[in-house]
């Protein structure tokens, strides 16, 4: 086989993987929201369809595929078919450059390649690509609203832009300060620079919280779910979505969620940096089976964040919208801001000190 | 045929046409969702030419916040169809006309000339277009310029209040 | 691949977002083929406004602070941008990238206490 046809085949199996593995996670993350809201309330949750009610979330896919699709008349047809496409086209392709682990040889006809367990490995400007797609996730959410020419959706879908604008800058910010330490973009090399347990939240504890509140924000969770406040709003930007193009909306919520929990691991946590567990199992550099227990990792150091996420939502109530804008603005920017001043000189004093280099 | 000149031939269609249809469509909405999408291939294009973060940050900055703005614009003024805001075409469409020619002569001038060396890029360049070596560049070489750039966003934020909140 | 143009080894990149909105595209039709086509009556196909009549349509000029926010979130996104850059390289450029940065920040900083002052980003 020619080095191209390898190239390709091992691009379409990542993307098969990544697209299953993103449809399977959506669907037991729904499965579990329910679960755990349901325990939270007092109640069982989903429990007939197959055992405890595992196949809950495929007997609702399979339903949102027969519904009928009902386009209001007044809307713009275009635009109420794109939106929902953007949105996840947006979350998938942010998968591009999140990496799952290192690389591991194997011997493809004869020569050895090395795959990487990410779709495009070292990109060079890696978190700024997820920035830049993030913000784009704006456009599926507004053009939502505005398409459905419905007060309601009008309403959410212009919250939900304001409300992920002021968000991002203190993400952005937050970024920042765990950059100067990293000195790179590219999240896989971000990921080996907290290898032997100096995982960047033991350093930037202040920039993992505004980072884990503004992914909050950008996701459109609880307590900042405005957009589709569904007392005041009825159900946002998605009012006038029925269908699969629903579905879609309602996936791409859940991507987004493991996507940011995927960030969270890889820039404060360590990503699939483990202590001492390498070591005990000694497995050889390139084989498939460390990079199988390095997803593993990754994985494992996921889940807490995804229940954090369903935990806050069935724990805290919504804000009111003036106190979410006055706390995106006036309290999380000056304080990342703060962060990269006060991390900027605690640095070149270390450095003054020969004490880091 | 490489896959670099496929690419730029892929993305400059693609950017040609969401250009056209920016100018072209009557629906203001549909208008600039064409020009997110022509920012989109642009950063393509930089990416053929090898400038990396000039490539994310064009969709950060043009496509994810500067349209942004274009988009509430559209929507806070509620601008109708293009028929309603039409006036007599006249001497606009003359002097379009007119610089469009010398635009399709300079490019075509250009593109027909043959210069040695023109379709090859300098050597190193994967290195410059990389954010280390802006940082380093910007950083040591431009630093007053830098230093501007902040006055003038400065100047930019209180434009915006002013203009936005009339009565202080 | 025997090219080394760096756009080649972003080509992955490139591929994996357009299938990304090929899939979205591919479940919307294929709902289209699947999904039930009952009759489409007019009451069916009308805004929902909580049972009500329709009040005018949803086309209406809304508040200016949503301009205004999103004015302010160009200013400081490019402010922020600028950061990137600086950050990557900050161990190497040291004192010196500090104290620029620093002057950056302060200017960003007197943006912010203006617009603050000013009561702009006071949701009313």
């Amino acid at each position: 086989m020619s080095p191209i046809a390898v190239e390709v085949i091992i691009f379409l199996i990542k993307a098969v993987l990544i697209i299953n593995g993103l449809l399977m996670s959506a669907a037991y993350l729904v499965y579990f929201e329910r679960k755990i809201s349901a325990w939270a309330q007092n109640r069982i949750g989903p429990n007939r369809v197959g055992p405890l009610g595992l196949f809950q979330s495929f007997a609702d896919v399979f339903k949102l595929y027969f519904k009928e699709d009902v386009v209001p008349k007044l809307a713009d047809k275009r635009f109420h078919l794109i939106a929902p496409v953007i949105s996840i086209g947006i979350a998938i392709g942010v998968y591009a450059v999140i990496p799952f682990g290192d690389s591991f040889t194997v011997n493809i006809g004869g020569a050895a390649t090395k795959i990487w367990l990410a779709v495009t490995p070292h990109v060079n400007v890696g978190i700024l690509f997820i920035l830049a797609m993030t913000s784009l996730g704006v456009y599926g959410i507004t053009l939502a609203g505005w398409s459905s020419n419905n007060k309601y959706s009008l309403l959410g879908g212009l919250r939900s832009a304001a409300q992920m604008i002021s968000y991002e800058l203190s993400m952005g910010l937050a970024l920042i300060s765990v950059l100067m330490m990293a000195g790179s973009l590219d999240l896989t090399e971000i990921v080996h620079k907290q290898a032997g347990g100096s995982w960047n939240v033991f350093f930037q504890p202040l920039a993992f919280i505004i980072f884990l509140t503004a992914s909050f924000a950008e996701t459109n969770r609880t307590p900042f779910d405005l957009p589709e406040a569904e007392p005041e709003l009825v159900g946002g930007y998605h009012t006038e979505y029925s269908s699969m193009k629903f579905g879609l909306f309602f996936l791409a919520e859940y991507i987004n969620m493991v996507t940011a929990c995927a960030i969270m691991v890889i820039l404060f946590f360590g990503g699939w940096n483990a202590p001492f567990l390498y070591e005990a199992l000694a497995l050889p550099e390139g084989s498939p089976l460390l990079a199988l227990t390095q997803f593993g990792v990754m994985a494992a150091k996921m889940i807490p964040f995804l229940f954090f996420f369903i935990w806050v939502r069935w724990s805290v109530p919504r804000f009111r919208y003036d106190q979410l804008m006055s706390l995106g603005w006036k309290v999380m920017l000056p304080l990342a801001l703060a962060n990269i001043a006060i991390t900027g000189v605690v640095m070149v004093i270390l450095k003054h000190f020969g004490i880091i280099s | 045929m490489s896959v670099t000149v496929l690419l730029f031939g892929i993305l400059a269609v693609v950017a040609v046409a969401s250009g056209i249809s920016t100018v072209m469509s009557r629906n203001p909405v549909a208008s600039a969702m064409s020009l997110v999408l022509h920012f989109f291939t642009l950063a393509g294009i930089y990416l053929t030419l090898q400038a990396q973060f000039i490539a994310a940050v064009q969709v950060l900055v043009y496509a994810g916040a500067i349209m942004v703005l274009v988009v509430f614009m559209i929507m806070l003024l509620n601008v109708g169809r293009e028929e309603q805001m039409r006036e007599n075409p006249g001497y606009r469409t003359i002097i379009g006309t007119a610089l469009g020619v010398m635009l399709a002569f300079q490019v075509g001038k250009t593109a027909f000339t043959d210069v040695a060396g023109r379709h090859v890029l300098p050597p190193g360049s994967a290195v410059t277009g990389t954010t280390e070596a802006l940082g380093e560049t910007l950083f040591k070489m431009y630093l007053f310029p830098f230093e501007a750039v902040s006055l003038l966003l400065l100047v930019a934020v209180v434009g915006a209040v002013i203009l936005a909140k009339r009565k202080i | 691949m025997g090219e080394n143009n760096i756009v080649v080894s972003y080509l992955p990149l490139i591929v994996m977002v357009a299938v990304g909105f090929v899939f979205g595209l591919s479940n919307v039709f294929l709902a289209e083929i699947l999904g039930s086509r009952r009759n489409k009556t007019n009451v069916k196909l009308d805004t929902y406004e909580c049972g009500m009549e329709p009040v005018k349509t949803a086309r209406e000029r809304f508040s200016v602070k949503f301009y205004l926010v999103a004015m302010l979130f160009i200013v400081f996104d490019i402010e922020i941008v600028f950061m990137y850059p600086w950050a990557v390289k900050f161990r190497e450029l040291g004192e010196i990238g500090l104290v620029a940065m620093l002057l950056f920040m302060a200017l960003l900083f007197a943006g912010f206490v203006y617009v603050y002052k000013k009561g702009a980003l006071t949701w009313d």
